[in-house]
């Protein structure tokens, strides 16, 4: 290797470890707070490393399981449901769509891909979604509205199926009698892995990462998604702290609430799986972004 | 004939079937909502049901026109994704050109999983650290950086005139990431012989950024930054509403269509103005998609949506 290629491998190394230890260094201020005592950090404030290092707020949020396991609970139940779901009518919409003589398959073709143009956005889909449906603090609040299905997948399914399925193979198990249901889910699904699975990795994380739908739709802290028990925490204390300054009184409330250290444990428990489980998708998930797999 | 016809159905039967859910989705999911933007000509009235308030013409729009708010939001969205737009491409497209150096796989490897991490996490997670550092107790910044420099602690969340730069930078560091693999799939695609032939005509490293990978890879970036531009009226809700934590004061250099609709909707119950401003983003957003769409494909027709 010559001296000018050499200054280039340092200048890259270099350069993507600093912007590395950016990307990093934020989840080590939250990973150090939630392993600090409260006082130090009513002291110290934040730091990367701990100053009085203690299990407190772990301990807090283990005695209020309730709460925290009940919220668990529900994103992952809507992100398995919401899931296979959205799994299943992507790829049965898409296998549709790859039929080129089905009858009316243009008009199809153009439904789905339309609604990559335009929508409606958020008053009317508020409306349809509470005044016609009453969705309103149900758990379908958090499967349905925009996150089950889109046109995108969809499309991206459909031109997998057309392809990389081959035409002959699907021919002959026809003949042999096999019916259009059995065909899908014997031959062609099986077929199409890559491509679910890619599909499935990014519904999942949207379905894990979503606070939007809770947001809107869901008022009822029973039924609060780990997401929405953040959202609603990080509101409370400002809320609280704002009231506190206002009216100069000292904080009898805010001992109840999670403190500082507290809060950021449920936040380092929030990202936790999707840490642990990233190495392992990690490939898949490059692969998807390359292969345009994501709408930016 | 008829006979013909009835046979192709029949055929297609199963697999219409299969189409129904997907299909009777997108028709709740995305038809109704778009006839719904009528609701913007309409004043709301709850009791005669969702959709049967009284025709109002353009009142919504003249009392949203009217406020000072309307030129705001545009303004922000407008200046926000186009700095998002700017910077965004130009450190991706940097960063891509780097990881390709790095010829150490294991390394490669290492860079890009680290700075995809930010892409990952929801913008709830995107606020609480981002309060780590500009949370006025405790923050970082607040107790250690500014002391450090000899600075008096500022209450960031109260101060509208930083919050072009936070949220700037916060949006670099959560798609710089996801911008940068694409630009890096591009540039691996590149034929590795067009390097070997400027190596041995003894091109330095730069000559051939600047005369193989850039040109090569220009019709990418014109494609990724048109499709972004379609986009321009919409922005990152999360973003804008969680990172300065909803807070009012900072209105002023935080507030975006997407969150005033959502705050006119369901926080200040300013439904009809909210409605106004949300038939306008879709309207603009719309034709710009078209706009950058027929522009797209005059530079190549495989990357046009259609």
């Amino acid at each position: 290797m010559n001296q000018a290629n050499r200054t280039w491998q340092w200048i890259s190394h270099t350069f993507l470890a600093v912007l590395s230890i950016l990307c990093i260094i934020p989840f080590v201020l939250l990973f150090s707070a939630s392993l600090s005592s409260e006082d130090s950090i009513l002291q110290n404030g934040y730091s990367f490393l701990p100053k009085v290092f203690s299990f407190d707020a772990y301990e807090y949020l283990a005695s209020s399981f309730s709460v925290i396991g009940r919220a668990y609970g529900i994103t992952v139940i809507v992100t398995a449901v919401g899931t296979t779901v959205s799994l299943l009518m992507t790829a049965m919409l898409g296998y549709a769509l790859s039929k080129k003589d089905m009858p009316g398959y243009r008009v199809y073709t153009f439904l789905v891909f339309f609604t990559l143009l335009f929508n409606g956005g958020l008053v009317p889909t508020y409306l349809v979604y509470t005044q016609l449906f009453d969705i309103k603090n149900t758990l379908w609040a958090l499967l349905l509205p925009g996150l089950l299905m889109n046109g995108f997948n969809v499309l991206l399914a459909r031109s997998f199926f057309i392809n990389t399925i081959p035409v002959p193979v699907l021919e002959s198990a026809r003949i042999d009698g096999a019916g259009e249901y059995r065909l899908f889910f014997q031959m062609v699904l099986p077929l199409s892995l890559p491509i679910m699975a890619t599909i499935g990795l990014f519904t999942g994380i949207m379905y894990w990462n979503d606070w939007n739908n809770g947001l809107i739709y869901i008022t009822d802290p029973q039924l609060y998604s780990v997401q929405n028990l953040l959202n609603q925490i990080m509101q409370n204390i400002e809320a609280l702290k704002s009231a506190n300054s206002a009216y100069g009184s000292a904080s009898a409330n805010i001992k109840d609430l999670p403190g500082e250290t507290a809060r950021m444990a449920i936040a380092v428990i929030g990202i936790l799986p999707i840490m642990i489980a990233y190495p392992f998708f990690q490939r898949y998930f490059v692969k998807g972004i390359a292969g345009g797999a994501v709408k930016g | 004939m008829q006979n013909k016809t009835f046979k192709r159905y029949k055929t297609y039967l199963p697999i219409m079937v299969m189409m129904l859910p997907g299909m009777i989705y997108l028709l709740i999911n995305n038809y109704l909502p778009m006839a719904g933007l009528v609701i913007a000509f309409k004043s709301i009235d709850y009791s005669k049901g969702v959709f049967g308030g009284d025709w109002n013409g353009f009142t919504n729009f003249k009392f949203l026109f009217r406020t000072t708010d309307a030129y705001i939001i545009t303004r922000n969205t407008l200046l926000y994704n186009a700095t998002f737009i700017v910077l965004g491409t130009i450190l991706s497209f940097g960063v891509a050109l780097l990881l390709n150096e790095v010829k150490n796989r294991f390394m490669s490897r290492f860079y890009q999983t680290v700075i995809l991490l930010p892409f990952l996490i929801s913008m709830v997670i995107v606020s609480y650290l981002v309060f780590g550092f500009l949370g006025e107790g405790q923050g970082y910044v607040n107790n250690t950086l500014l002391p450090m420099l000899g600075l008096d602690p500022i209450s960031w969340y109260m101060e509208p005139k930083y919050w072009p730069y936070i949220l700037v930078l916060v949006n670099l560091w959560k798609t710089i990431g996801f911008n940068c693999i694409i630009y890096l799939a591009a540039i691996i695609g590149i034929d590795q012989e067009y390097y070997e032939a400027a190596t041995l005509d003894g091109a330095s490293k730069w000559q051939q950024i600047r005369t193989i990978t850039l040109p090569l890879i220009a019709p990418i970036i014109v494609i990724m930054t048109l499709l972004a531009v379609g986009k321009i009226f919409y922005s990152d809700f999360g973003l804008f509403y969680q990172v300065p934590l909803n807070s009012g004061i900072l209105y002023d250099t935080t507030n975006v269509i997407d969150t005033y609709v959502f705050r006119g909707l369901l926080q200040s119950n300013n439904i009809g103005m909210s409605a106004a401003a949300g038939f306008y983003q879709s309207l603009v957003g719309f034709s710009l998609v078209i706009l950058t769409n027929y522009t797209v494909r005059k530079f190549s027709k495989d990357n046009a949506l259609f």
